[in-house]
């Protein structure tokens, strides 16, 4: 099991593997993304209590699905980083959180510009967007803490780390509205019982949700490439220091 | 109202909803953005110095 991990895991594999699936998945987002965003914005209707303002929705829960479930890779990976070693995890988690902190952004950013002319404020201190301003600290101290050492692979398990302690908080998030009493309303799309909301706006929703991950997986994998591209070339520089050191010696010692 | 002034109009909320398009496509195109330069200047500078190491160890 361990051993065909690792063979899955192996970078020259996943740069040939993601080279065939990246255009894919580029290319279903750019189909998606302007499909999506037709419905959300044209075919959809207007809502009857919240008007056009509803048309938010579609790209702000996207957006917060996304936030967290970002976060669920980023901790998937840096448990497998932290358990196996394996490199192509730290990456997979580095590669992660600037796309996550982006989609947590935009959940905040567009849920302050739906809470003012629905709730009459832009912000309030409850539970569930308390918790999501936690979520987008967590994203930005996992970006940092891997340049805060010295040591490459010091930062990669403190940021691992800070990964798997943050993951505490992905929970939170979704039982917040259920646990504490929110402005924000409890969830209306997953729920037991089914949606609560018309098939003309789960429509653009769903097509929506699916571009964000699509969108999330192509850059994904083009940070992935880029991060191994990255170590191959602190590799190359290393042995080309090597080079010259040990030209160096035959040149003095001759 | 109808039409294209309708649509801009979004009921009333134009200032709210564009802002919250914009402020997505913002910010998932700079992502975009930034990992596809950061992705390119990698590869052409992992190019370079295969090609220089290549060219050293021949030697």
């Amino acid at each position: 099991m361990v051993s065909s991990l690792h063979r899955f895991a192996n970078p020259a594999r996943f740069m040939r593997l993601s080279r065939v699936v990246l255009p894919w998945a580029a290319g279903l987002t750019l189909v998606l993304m302007p499909v999506g965003l037709w419905y959300a914005l044209v075919a959809s209707p207007a809502e009857y209590q919240q008007g056009d303002s509803v048309r938010i929705m579609y790209v702000h829960v996207p957006a917060a699905w996304m936030a967290m479930f970002v976060y669920g890779v980023m901790a998937a990976a840096s448990a497998v980083a932290l358990i196996w070693r394996h490199p192509l995890a730290d990456i997979a988690a580095r590669a992660a959180s600037p796309i996550g902190a982006g989609f947590t952004f935009v959940a905040l950013a567009t849920g302050a510009l739906w809470g003012q002319p629905m709730w009459g404020t832009w912000w309030a201190w409850d539970a569930r967007l308390t918790s999501v301003l936690i979520l987008f600290f967590l994203y930005l101290g996992h970006m940092a803490i891997y340049d805060a050492f010295d040591d490459p692979t010091k930062g990669a398990r403190a940021a691992a780390i800070l990964a798997l302690v943050g993951a505490i908080n992905v929970p939170i998030i979704h039982f917040s509205v259920d646990w504490w009493n929110t402005l924000h309303q409890p969830a209306s799309v997953f729920r037991g019982d089914g949606p609560t909301i018309a098939a003309s706006m789960l429509w653009p929703l769903g097509i929506m949700a699916l571009a964000f991950k699509a969108y999330f997986v192509t850059i994904l994998l083009v940070r992935m490439r880029s991060e191994i591209n990255a170590a191959k070339i602190r590799g190359l520089r290393r042995a080309q220091a090597a080079d010259s050191e040990i030209g160096l010696g035959a040149e003095t010692s001759s | 109202m109808n039409g294209a002034d309708g649509f801009f109009a979004m009921g009333g909320y134009a200032t709210y909803v564009w802002s919250a398009y914009a402020v997505a496509a913002a910010v998932l195109i700079g992502v975009a953005a930034s990992a596809l330069f950061r992705a390119r200047a990698r590869r052409v500078e992992l190019e370079a110095l295969q090609a220089i190491l290549g060219r050293e160890r021949r030697r």
